[in-house]
């Protein structure tokens, strides 16, 4: 039930984006993947659910080589991972409901509208939503909500594993603190192996039981936070630098509850 | 030395080109075996295809008649301004009644729907793939070809030969209307001269037709749609090109298929 990334390599004509990474998440746990915008987090991300296919080395998740599974595997694969995109990539010919829905990949629970209707308001519940906002279409959604029903579509399949992809981007800082409540809570409530792609360093040390950081094409260093601050890497020191302040401040306060936090369209 | 240049950049760019056209060519057959492949799954792809066949039927009723009138309405006036005084007035319910079957019904309609339904497929998919919901819907565990792509296509394949079928009806009706106003042909002439000149091959024809621009007019935009890249200045640049690509298409395919069934025909 882990995730591991040997040796990966991945080229876009002349870009390297990942050169040999390695990259390991134990079950359970919650990795955040840290490094500057464009340094290839997303490509990663999109390794480990098999959208992307790496140039060399080896992609593996629950024990299967993903680059190698047939598409029967791979669809049945990727029915136990939730992806959380970074704009939410909300259907928008859809509304909330029929989004949330479509993240049932049992296809005989996707089949029974009683489960789907009880699920959808479970979904959105957990996500801190009103029943009423599955009648809205996506465009009728804040920015934050838009996040949380991708979220609340990537659990609705009761997945082992969830990918966020820049969870909190593009959000202000109490809409971003409500995410990453949610993150954390999710984390306690449904117990899944999750890997939370950043490059908020306040928001990654809340939420991650450990800490990678890509730069460079390679994973420049890996640990907790204490270790990762405490790292002589000049690349770590560089990127920390300014948020190192804020982010042992926040961690040392502890993290903010959503009520405090508010937040458009919570209840 | 910049003759040695510009022959090793002629030679880069047939080089890039050989390899962009063979990649083309790839991915197409690849999406032609997946919907082969999909047509299986019917259970997914048949809700999304009624909804899809409404939509574009049903949305493009009007324009398509509305065209097809004009072009039967021209026509006859056309026929008018020609043959008056030299040729019997049935002959004008011939030349409208073939026009319209053979050439105006199915081009018109495939040209106009080209317009209509490929700027719409290849914005929706460009849009889908740049906004990453098509990733999205892979990543659910479901195959964007049973719910995003033949749904499309074989709602054109349905709509458009029913809506060429209707474009040709529609066309004749008011071609004869207008012939009655300007030349004064009366029904029973009319009549007898689309009778005189019709061949059963000629409706058959004219729905090959329609179902080979159905083809061209929804796979085409597909396959630019669902290989967009770059934003939302791709999702223009894949809109343009479906609408380019599958008009060049209709009309190649119109002097194909006539050569085909009409060149051997007696």
């Amino acid at each position: 039930m882990s995730i591991e990334l040997k040796k990966v390599s991945k080229r876009f004509v002349d870009n390297v984006v990942l050169d040999g990474v390695d990259f390991f998440v134990a079950e359970g746990e919650t990795v955040a993947l840290l490094g500057p915008s464009g340094v290839g987090k997303s490509v990663l991300l999109k390794h480990i659910i098999g959208l992307i296919k790496p140039d060399s080395g080896e992609v593996w998740v629950d024990g299967q080589l993903v680059p190698m599974l047939r598409r029967k595997e791979l669809a049945e694969l990727r029915s136990r991972i939730g992806y959380v995109f970074q704009n939410g990539a909300l259907f928008d010919s859809m509304d909330v409901f029929e989004n949330i829905r479509l993240g049932i990949t049992d296809e005989k629970k996707y089949a029974d509208k009683d489960y789907c209707i009880r699920r959808v308001k479970e979904c959105l519940r957990l996500v801190n939503l009103n029943e009423d906002v599955g009648r809205k279409l996506p465009s009728e959604l804040s920015g934050g909500m838009r996040k949380r029903v991708g979220i609340a579509r990537a659990i609705a399949g009761k997945p082992t594993y969830l990918l966020y992809d820049e969870p909190t981007s593009g959000l202000d800082p109490v809409n971003a603190d409500v995410i990453d409540s949610l993150i954390e809570r999710l984390q306690q409530e449904i117990g899944v192996t999750s890997v939370v792609v950043t490059h908020d360093v306040r928001g990654a040390f809340r939420v991650a039981d450990r800490i990678a950081l890509l730069a460079q094409a390679k994973i420049r260093a890996v640990g907790t936070a204490e270790e990762i601050i405490a790292s002589k890497d000049p690349v770590v020191q560089q990127f920390l630098e300014r948020d190192l302040e804020m982010a042992v401040i926040q961690a040392n306060e502890g993290p903010a509850g959503p009520a405090a936090a508010g937040g458009a369209g919570s209840r | 030395m910049r003759a040695f240049t510009a022959a090793l950049d002629l030679r880069r760019y047939v080089g890039r080109w050989s390899i962009r056209s063979a990649s083309h060519a790839g991915r197409f057959t690849f999406m032609l075996l997946d919907l082969a492949r999909g047509l299986l799954e019917w259970r997914v792809w048949v809700p999304y295809t009624v909804r899809q066949t409404i939509a574009v039927g049903y949305g493009s009723l009007f324009i398509v008649l509305l065209v097809a009138g004009f072009a039967g309405a021209v026509t006859s006036l056309q026929a008018g301004y020609q043959f008056t005084g030299q040729l019997p007035l049935y002959v004008a319910g011939g030349i409208i009644s073939e026009s319209m079957i053979l050439e105006l019904g199915p081009v018109l309609t495939g040209l106009i729907l080209a317009g209509r339904i490929g700027a719409r497929y290849a914005a929706e998919l460009g849009s889908m793939r740049v906004t990453e919901q098509i990733d999205a819907l892979e990543s659910l565990g479901r195959s964007p070809v049973t719910h995003l792509l033949l749904p499309r296509i074989i709602a054109g394949l349905i709509a458009i030969p029913v809506l060429v079928m209707m474009a040709n009806a529609f066309g004749i009706a008011v071609g004869y209307i207008t012939a009655q106003g300007s030349l004064g042909l009366t029904y029973a002439d009319f009549e007898f001269g689309a009778r005189y000149f019709f061949r059963p091959l000629d409706l058959w024809y004219s729905l090959v037709k329609s179902f080979a621009f159905a083809g061209a007019v929804t796979i085409i935009p597909c396959y630019i749609g669902f290989n967009t890249q770059q934003g939302a200045e791709g999702v223009g640049r894949a809109t343009t090109q479906a609408v380019v690509a599958a008009s060049v298409t209709v009309l190649m395919l119109d002097t194909i298929l006539t050569k085909l069934i009409l060149g051997t025909a007696k």
